[in-house]
């Protein structure tokens, strides 16, 4: 069933692929993500209870899920990678660590600053935030590790393991901190579970959620692209292409000097 | 299963010859706990309503230090290579060898948990409670630490690392085994508690040998 | 017999060896050359099963050892670089151990007679990190003595070994070549005489 996959797990494939898909993902999250922050920020209605600061959920909450769908992604590469062996799966993997936890630090940072007009405290431990937090640590764990091994590819299967230790901890991470946060907590209910939500406030939102996820996979293309061509220097499709793009760009220079 | 006996009796001999190694995380916990008297406040109330958390966030920082010993030896010497090609099954020594390395590490912090209660004013019902946490949840920073040692085990700074690595990792179980000693306080039931730590314990019984075992092959590369 | 079929090996993004093949029958010596960071030492431990390849496979017997170690390692035994040696305990206890983990039974007198073949008598109950470098080889090639191994991988043997103890190790990889056993041995010191016929092969460093 995998059959279409199984072509990727050539360096080469991939970085055409990342070629073929970096325009869409740009275009798509330049697209999603204007239509949706303006739309959020700007026109869709106040809520009743909070006013004007609860639009910031339109940055917080697609960040939020994405920080964990991507650690989630990582992990299936881990995976990928360590069943078939492949090295486009450990690249991928660490290419889409750095995004994810920018968009943790995103969803912390929007989430402390919503917490601010609301209880007026930069930072209560309040259970998701906890968590959030937590997801971060255990992403620079990832990053950290990958960083300590001079062999990529040992480094990968290392950083590969710890994914996947994190991504079975994240649902008993979750839960645990759930629970903490009730033993704890005083009278305030937490604002971040908003299960009913107007359509009127949830169109801007999942397009805000698609443009954070194009947004996410472009960087990724991009940074994946810049992983196959740093470790596969010494492939000749590399250098054929890099010699490639020196002729172009000297053949750029010379019709430019060529025209004055 | 002699085989593995000897693992476990060569892992208490290296250790008998360590006795200094080990006993090094126990005066680093001792003094941990020694500190939050001193940094926040030696009042019999503060300190029992802080204990539980004080006790059990020591016994991980002194686990991270103790859990390093675990592979390093044999990884450097080539003990861990020829294991390896013994034909024995790489998941089973691991999980002998953290076994041994439980009984040696954990079980002096046990002996000296009265200590500490008594350092933190705990009453008796919270120590009861404290010592069915430790006993249920060492044993679950020793599997699932040992992973993250098995990777680490053959770089330099390893050290540091592997407290990144593993902190986040060990905050339910934190979470949990402090709850249990809290509630022991108010005179609540913590079978609860008691039965989610256990329940990840078996879990990590279960998978951990076979994940250390691969992060050990990542190692040997 | 030993079969290498088609190995590659990358370490650090470089490749080391691509498409390798090589055949080894029972009652040969092979001498593997090279220069530093050619790649021996990674062949071997393909060769052994400690590392994995990244194409290829390596069969013992007709068998590929990723599917079943167990005949293999029986027959096995590697040195490398590392001793296998514990500092802390003496020569006598790292050699029980070692020896109760290969599954095989052997008499304590048996391993005074192996320590003082490979001139360590009076030094066995020392804690091995009290001993020389070139003791504490003799203590780990001890074992070549001790576990009826077949099949010989050994990494640099005759690091740190003086002449007696070079051709000591010499003279017993001919005996056991002789006696339908299997060595493949790199060395930086090509193997004299009395090591017997050997059939080397050269791996070339690669940019």
């Amino acid at each position: 069933m995998w059959k279409w996959l199984h072509p990727y797990a050539k360096t080469e494939r991939a970085y055409q692929l990342c070629l073929t898909l970096q325009p869409w993902f740009w275009a798509g999250a330049l697209l999603c993500l204007s239509v949706g922050t303006v739309w959020g920020l700007a026109f869709a209605p106040q809520d009743y209870q909070q006013g004007d600061s609860f639009r910031i959920i339109y940055i917080h909450v697609p960040s939020a899920i994405l920080s964990m769908g991507t650690y989630v992604a990582m992990a299936i590469a881990a995976l990928v990678g360590m069943v078939w062996q492949w090295r486009t799966a450990y690249m991928s993997m660490i290419a889409m660590a750095p995004i994810g936890a920018v968009m943790t630090f995103i969803a912390l940072f929007t989430g402390a600053a919503w917490g601010k007009p609301m209880w007026g405290a930069w930072w209560v431990w309040d259970a998701r935030l906890t968590s959030e937090l937590i997801l971060l640590f255990l992403y620079m764990g990832v990053i950290a590790l990958y960083g300590a091994f001079e062999d990529k590819q040992q480094a990968g299967k290392a950083a590969g393991v710890m994914a996947l230790v994190g991504v079975v901890n994240i649902p008993i991470i979750h839960y645990s901190v759930e629970w903490w946060n009730t033993l704890h907590q005083g009278a305030t209910i937490s604002k971040f579970d908003n299960p009913s939500i107007a359509p009127e406030m949830l169109w801007p939102l999942l397009i805000s959620l698609l443009g954070f996820a194009f947004f996410i996979g472009a960087v990724t293309t991009v940074r994946l692209r810049n992983e196959i061509v740093l470790r596969e220097m010494h492939r000749p499709w590399v250098q054929a292409l890099a010699i490639s793009q020196l002729a172009s760009k000297q053949q750029v220079n010379h019709s430019v000097k060529g025209g004055n | 299963m002699s085989l593995y006996q000897g693992i476990f009796k060569r892992d208490m001999h290296i250790a008998f010859n360590q006795k200094a190694e080990l006993v090094q995380p126990l005066m680093f916990l001792l003094m941990v706990v020694t500190l939050f008297p001193l940094g926040v406040s030696p009042s019999p109330d503060t300190l029992q309503r802080i204990g539980p958390g004080v006790i059990w966030i020591a016994a991980i920082l002194s686990s991270l230090m103790a859990m390093e010993r675990l592979f390093r030896d044999d990884f450097q010497d080539g003990s861990l290579e020829q294991y390896m090609l013994s034909g024995l099954a790489l998941p089973a020594v691991s999980a002998v060898k953290v076994a041994a390395h439980w009984l040696v590490s954990f079980v002096p912090l046990l002996l000296l948990s009265p200590l500490l209660a008594m350092f933190l004013n705990l009453t008796v019902d919270m120590y009861i409670a404290l010592v069915l946490t430790l006993l249920l949840g060492t044993p679950l920073l020793s599997l699932i630490g040992a992973i993250a040692v098995g990777l680490t085990v053959g770089l330099q700074k390893g050290g540091v690392l592997l407290a990144l690595l593993l902190i986040p990792v060990f905050i339910p179980l934190l979470i949990f085994a402090t709850s249990a000693v809290d509630s022991a306080a108010l005179q609540l039931p913590y079978h609860a508690q008691l039965a989610i730590i256990a329940a990840m314990l078996l879990l990590a019984a279960a998978l951990a040998p076979f994940a250390i075992a691969y992060s050990l092959k990542v190692s040997q590369n | 017999m030993l079969e290498a079929c088609g190995l590659t090996c990358s370490k650090r993004d470089r490749t080391l060896f691509e498409g390798l093949s090589l055949v080894v029958n029972t009652g040969e010596l092979l001498y593997l050359r090279g220069p530093n960071g050619a790649g021996k030492t990674s062949l071997l431990r393909i060769l052994t099963g400690l590392s994995t390849p990244e194409s290829g496979a390596v069969l013992y017997n007709g068998m590929d050892i990723a599917e079943d170690k167990t005949g293999y390692y029986r027959d096995l035994f590697y040195l490398g670089h590392k001793s296998g040696t514990n500092g802390s305990l003496s020569a006598l206890d790292n050699l029980s151990f070692w020896l109760a983990q290969h599954s095989t039974l052997v008499q304590e007198n048996v391993l005074y007679d192996v320590l003082a073949k490979v001139g360590l008598v009076g030094l066995e109950d020392v804690p091995v990190r009290y001993l020389s470098a070139g003791q504490q080889r003799r203590v780990a090639l001890s074992r070549l003595w001790l576990k009826p191994a077949k099949v010989w991988v050994l990494d640099e043997p005759f690091t740190a070994l003086d002449v007696k103890g070079v051709h000591l190790l010499e003279t017993s990889m001919k005996e056991h070549v002789s006696r339908g056993g299997l060595i493949i041995t790199t060395s930086h010191q090509p193997l004299s005489e009395t090591a017997g016929e050997h059939r080397v092969f050269d791996l070339e460093y690669r940019f």
